[in-house]
């Protein structure tokens, strides 16, 4: 059961606080959510209060990275900015991960024409662009946080689904379960006690590995303006607005560009080294 | 089919039937798409003073007035033939606007694909032949940089420091002076491109060619006395390639959807720029269309890097196809 996992989780702490791009990765995305959290509390002012007589104000203290081509604050934009990112990488991946285990174990158990049937639709998910496609979904269906949200979930649920169709297979005649089949546990109990725990290792890294990925194609929606709203700051829109007066004022560029990255850098640096911790052999890129 | 032969026969034909499943099933969400729509077409495209008879003369015309699995039938069979619909504004064929642009988002990718490769192979086989050093580090931290930090991002800096900052490159367009011009143009949007390939590339060249230079023919090699020279780049450079031509298709996926973004920051004419643009005056035709044309486009290349990858790796054509495919 739990046993199992134990020794798996255990020191995975300290393993990747052990490697230096492990602790790194640590350090940045700490950062992130920390900006995520207390954005709120730390934001020197209204990221959405407008001032057209203070456009394109240099770096100062009254703002320190200046503001945008509105007269907006740029650090409480990003601040804000920090909490979008995370809502959606969070909820694309809570979505993907619980719906894509679930098929996924359900492929495991289901008879082969079925099973075969689950494999051949997430490979035809993940066959597709999913860039592109997305691109097209929400742009057809409207742009809004919901629909970013789900369409992207749509494109990583195969992603888990196969991963846990896997382990599950690997699992299935494991003597503990055939054990606890013979005592008559219910399947439904069987599944969420003995079944789930032990096969979240490698989805954990797996969802760890993808939230950088997540937070990239949010960013990359709204840029084209096709994902979060206006007046929301996401990283993305304040990329975009910045491009489009890139002329006049580098700063929004610059600073927006530079969240991005670190939170896109630091989740990368975090989740190889989960994997990394979590099962050696797994190392491969991408 | 020969009994020999049949189990590569066996892969070429469930690859090809995924591949018709993968456009089918672009097609039918394509389709699905559009009856999602918010509002009636008609209204939307002929505007509020549109008379009932002439929507439902435009309804007449669009098939709207049929049931949805007819609609479906008929866009199917359409697509098929090659007609992709219509552009709602200029009313040209779809297919037409994006053939027109389609060659310069071919040479872009292309170029960045040329460009990852040419850069990202010497320096992975650098690393690997060094492993440890200072030289090998600070190409992991670079690697892993270009790979996290996000293509546009990549695309907008280039482009503050070459073209507005230091003004050594032009910025905008493909040009239009000769070949000269145009190339120069490709510079940054390619590099932008290609960057985080680079990383990719060098990262897997370097994995794949430690894993050959530890197998026990490279030190039967060493035993004969061939020089290290030789085994690298003759010998076990071949093997290693393997999983770097794997990846190139997924690259070429990416490429493609990265590309929209360099278009449209560096003011290219291409799909990704005509896919944009289109969205932004709801021209939802030219939208479906200029999707499918890439998703085709995606798993095309998809197919023919596997078949490829089947003839450089001889092992492959035995009959592990399926096997090696799944790994």
């Amino acid at each position: 059961m739990t046993a199992a996992i134990v020794p798996v989780a255990d020191g995975v702490a300290a393993k990747v606080w052990a490697s230096a791009t492990g602790r790194i990765g640590v350090v940045l995305v700490a950062l992130v959510l920390a900006m995520a959290v207390l954005a709120p509390l730390i934001a020197p002012a209204n990221p959405n209060a407008i001032d057209v007589s203070n456009r394109f104000a240099e770096p100062g203290l009254a703002a320190p990275m200046g503001t945008d081509h509105l007269g907006r604050d740029l650090l409480s934009r990003v601040l804000h900015g920090a909490q979008i990112a995370m809502v959606v990488a969070l909820a694309v991946i809570a979505l993907s991960l619980t719906i894509g285990t679930a098929l996924g174990i359900a492929a495991a158990y289901a008879p082969a024409r079925t099973e075969r049937l689950f494999l051949i639709v997430f490979d035809v998910i993940s066959s597709f662009p999913s860039l592109v496609l997305a691109l097209a979904m929400v742009a057809i269906l409207g742009p809004s946080l919901g629909n970013v949200i789900s369409i992207v979930s749509i494109t990583f649920i195969p992603h888990f689904g196969r991963v846990a169709r896997a382990q599950v297979l690997t699992l299935k005649t494991a003597p503990f379960l055939e054990a606890s089949r013979a005592i008559g546990v219910s399947r439904l109990r069987l599944v969420l006690v003995h079944i789930v725990p032990n096969i979240m290792g490698p989805l954990v890294v797996l969802a760890s590995m993808d939230v950088p990925v997540v937070i990239t194609i949010e960013a990359s929606l709204s840029f084209l303006g096709v994902g979060v709203r206006p007046p929301l700051a996401s990283w993305g829109t304040l990329l975009y607005d910045g491009y489009s007066y890139l002329t006049q004022s580098f700063w929004p560029v610059l600073f927006a560009g530079l969240a991005l990255s670190v939170a896109t850098l630091g989740f990368t640096l975090f989740g190889e080294a989960l994997r990394d911790a979590v099962d050696p052999k797994q190392r491969q890129v991408p | 089919m020969s009994a020999r032969a049949s189990p590569a026969l066996r892969y070429l034909a469930s690859r090809l039937a995924t591949t018709v499943l993968i456009v089918l099933g672009a097609m039918v969400v394509l389709f699905v798409l559009t009856l999602l729509v918010k509002g009636d077409p008609a209204s939307v495209l002929l505007g509020p003073q549109a008379t009932p008879e002439v929507i439902a003369d435009f309804h007449r015309r669009m098939g709207l007035d049929r049931p949805v699995h007819e609609r479906l039938a008929l866009f199917l069979w359409n697509v098929v033939q090659g007609d992709l619909g219509r552009d709602v504004v200029s009313g040209r064929p779809v297919l037409d606007r994006v053939l027109e642009v389609l060659p310069y988002t071919v040479t872009l990718t292309a170029v960045a694909i040329g460009l990852a490769v040419a850069i990202g192979v010497p320096l992975g086989c650098y690393a690997a032949t060094h492993p440890g050093t200072r030289g090998d580090q600070w190409l992991a931290v670079a690697s892993v940089s270009v790979i996290a930090i996000p293509n546009f991002v990549i695309a907008i800096y280039l482009l503050l420091v070459f073209s507005i900052w230091l003004n050594w490159l032009p910025v905008l367009g493909t040009g239009s002076g000769g070949w000269g011009d145009s190339l120069v143009r490709l510079i940054l949007p390619s590099t932008a491109l290609a960057l985080s390939w680079v990383g990719y590339i060098a990262r897997l060249m370097r994995t794949s060619l430690l894993d050959v230079l530890g197998e026990p023919f490279i030190r039967t090699s060493r035993a004969f006395g061939l020089t290290e020279r030789t085994i690298v780049y003759k010998y076990a450079l071949r093997n290693a390639c393997i999983p770097t031509i794997a990846i190139l298709g997924l690259g070429v996926g990416r490429l493609l959807g990265g590309a929209i973004f360099v278009e449209i920051i560096f003011a290219r004419p291409g799909v990704g720029k005509l896919i944009y643009d289109a969205i932004g005056t709801r021209n939802y035709p030219v939208v479906q269309g200029s999707v499918l044309v890439v998703v085709v486009l995606f798993v095309l290349v998809n197919l023919a890097v596997d078949m490829s990858y089947a003839w450089i790796d001889p092992r492959l054509r035995a009959g592990q196809a399926r096997d090696r495919a799944d790994a």
